[in-house]
């Protein structure tokens, strides 16, 4: 190393290193502040809980070339219209569930986790509950007794039973209902979604 | 062993590096058992089921390589600031908290396992998210840790003397005690929950982790090649500013598909496009240094593994994460065995080889400063083990890449990424014959992990100090 570059000393590297890191991170707090505020529940990506009240299907958007969620309709979750207070709980207590009963380390959410279970991020609008009528009292029994009502689709990998109660059991198919509405950018790729009765 | 050779900050770095050790044999062992699993299901079911088995692996690996980590900076402490620690009492209690704390953790993951769906089990059991499941209050005792350590090291140097390598290390610790607050919270939201817990994931292992090691590696060469220190301070700050100047941006490559912007697509993609840029100014540095040198080497095992370090970093965190960074190949790739490939190699290469180099530097002082060069007695010990752990990994990696592609193709691309066409790809023939190979490297690095335990335990021994490179 020519020492008598200033490019290649170690003056002008220090600054670089100081210069570079303080931008990027400057940069990175202004994304974070905007990308919080377009991820905050009860916004277009991200939708608020009483989505679970609501009809969540999937549609090609020739704008953005990709399967968007949408949302339509009265369809109550267990037949039940919830306020936005009592869905709120609900989310909440399948979010606790779900970290408490360490799906993550079965399964991928928003394709983050591991790798030896099924991602959930669309499950609930996912082919194997057959049609809409039966899905959601399926995905209870499911989780209420998983070697029973095993889904594993002619493998030998199943869910063990995690002792949900059913009020978890419900939460967490309130929390996959929501989840499936979040605008993913397209992810996973080319889902094939549950029948879908037209409206 | 006899430790009066080592100064105060090395007497406490031994305990951290043995602890480091025995986690790393736990991480191997709850890997193979998790790698049984993904071939015959029904082994351990419903006692050690993969979700534990998978936690505890991936946890011992993290909290391993954190003693290990915790051990170098101690190691090297006192030599670089050219004074004694301030607080060996300190470092002590900051060894055994952390310690006893892991150890009930991990006991409570295995005989607890889960909980129920309240905040209590976040608190007490854990926290099921991924990397950073240690339940709440193990949180709250690992920062105090690092901030006693924070302490310990920032005022040692000021006690002492400063140098470039130990102003990047402590800002470098400041940050990396800070984003681990950024995972210390809960959220419904599942979006904001991935949101900030990238921030830890990502902005600990492509950021502050490599700026780490980066700055262990600096004061290693100089101390196995005789590196100049201009020359390797020089370094360390072109791999500062390469290395954050992609990494801390290139967090937007989680961001593709959690609910996020979409600018983020490209800022992500274009970013981490650039993280193996300073990978290969590292390699580049290494092979300069090596090359331009009359190279005479004192200690060939931690040479080797620094060498094993830089090319491992440069395939497993660098080409490895090229290979899906780009969002229209993410979107295929995202969630596969693709990620399992990448992770293995790349805190394989990363990280687990500078430990190891530095538990070789440790023990070359433990016993008696001798040479461990080709005269060293046993030596086929050190090579057998490097041998080992490397062709694991690597081949672990190459059959999990060969998964990924399976799954990326029939589950994601033909099936539609649905529950069955999950399953039909892990019912796949080439599939399940890669999982079976994954097993059997995956065996050859527990072998190799015992053997290198061996060879720390033994190497040097029997030597005659005075025997030549």
């Amino acid at each position: 190393m020519n020492r008598e570059n200033y490019w290649a000393s170690q003056t002008f590297w220090k600054k670089c290193a100081i210069w570079v890191t303080a931008v990027m991170f400057v940069i990175l707090i202004f994304l974070t502040f905007d990308s919080v505020s377009k991820i905050t529940a009860g916004t277009e990506r991200v939708p608020e809980y009483s989505v679970i009240n609501k009809k969540v299907f999937y549609k090609y958007s020739e704008a953005r070339d990709i399967l968007v969620p949408e949302i339509c309709c009265e369809a109550p979750l267990f037949g039940k219209k919830l306020s936005n207070d009592e869905a709120a709980d609900l989310i909440d207590l399948g979010k606790l569930t779900i970290q408490a009963k360490n799906c993550m380390n079965c399964h991928t959410l928003l394709g983050n986790g591991a790798y030896y279970a099924p991602d959930l991020t669309k499950a609930w609008l996912d082919q194997g509950w057959i049609n809409e009528s039966i899905r959601e009292n399926l995905m209870v029994d499911f989780l209420l007794d998983p070697e029973a009502n095993a889904r594993s689709f002619g493998t030998n990998r199943k869910m063990p039973n995690l002792g949900l109660t059913e009020d978890e059991a419900k939460a967490v198919v309130a929390y996959l209902k929501w989840m499936s509405a979040i605008d993913t950018n397209g992810f996973p790729a080319w889902f094939k979604p549950i029948y879908q009765e037209e409206e | 062993m006899a430790f009066a050779n080592l100064n105060l900050g090395q007497k406490v770095s031994v305990k951290y590096f043995i602890g480091a050790m025995v986690l790393f044999i736990a991480q191997m062992v709850f890997g193979l058992l998790a790698g049984i699993q993904f071939i015959q299901p029904e082994f351990l079911y419903q006692i050690l089921d993969f979700n534990v088995t998978r936690m505890v692996h991936i946890n011992a690996m993290i909290i391993w390589l954190l003693f290990g980590f915790l051990g170098s900076v101690y190691w090297l402490v006192e030599d670089e600031a050219g004074t004694s620690l301030v607080g060996y009492k300190l470092a002590n209690i900051g060894f055994w908290v952390l310690s006893i704390a892991v150890t009930i953790v991990v006991l409570v993951y295995l005989f607890v396992q889960v909980g129920s769906g309240t905040q209590a089990s976040l608190w007490l059991i854990n926290e099921g998210r991924e990397y950073i499941e240690a339940p709440r209050w193990a949180d709250i005792g690992i920062v105090l840790v690092m901030l006693a350590f924070f302490y310990n090291i920032a005022a040692t140097f000021m006690k002492g003397k400063w140098s470039g390598i130990s102003g990047v290390l402590v800002l470098d610790l400041l940050a990396l005690a800070g984003i681990y607050l950024a995972g210390m919270f809960y959220s419904p939201n599942i979006s904001m929950d991935q949101f900030w817990w990238w921030w830890v994931v990502h902005l600990w292992v492509e950021a502050t982790w490599e700026v780490l090691v980066a700055c262990i590696m600096a004061w290693g060469l100089m101390k196995t090649i005789n590196a100049r220190r201009e020359i390797v301070t020089t370094w360390l700050y072109v791999e500062v500013a390469l290395m954050f100047g992609s990494g801390i941006l290139g967090l937007g490559h989680h961001y593709f598909w959690i609910g996020t912007p979409e600018y983020w697509l490209t800022i992500g993609g274009f970013f981490s496009a650039l993280e193996p840029v300073p990978l290969v100014a590292m390699l580049v540095h290494a092979v300069y240094d090596t090359g331009t040198k009359n190279l005479k080497v004192s200690n060939h095992p931690a040479f080797a593994w620094f060498i094993a370090h830089v090319f491992g970093n440069f395939l497993g965190a660098g080409v490895w994460g090229f290979f899906q960074t780009l969002p229209q190949i993410n979107l295929y790739t995202h969630g596969t065995q693709w990620s399992a490939s990448h992770g293995h190699l790349a805190f394989f290469g990363a990280y687990v080889t500078i430990n190891v180099a530095m538990f070789y530097m440790a023990i070359q002082k433990i016993r008696g400063d001798q040479i461990f060069g080709s005269a060293l007695v046993n030596k086929y010990r050190w090579k057998t083990s490097l041998a080992l752990l490397n062709i694991g990994a690597m081949g672990m990696t190459i059959a999990l890449l060969v998964a990924g592609y399976q799954q990326a193709f029939i589950e994601r691309a033909v099936e539609g990424s649905t529950w069955s066409g999950f399953f039909e790809a892990q019912s796949n023939l080439t599939f399940i014959a890669s999982m079976n190979w994954r097993l059997l490297f995956g065996v050859l690095m527990t072998i190799g992990t015992f053997v290198l335990a061996w060879d720390l335990l033994t190497i040097g021994k029997t030597n005659d100090s005075k025997n030549a490179t």
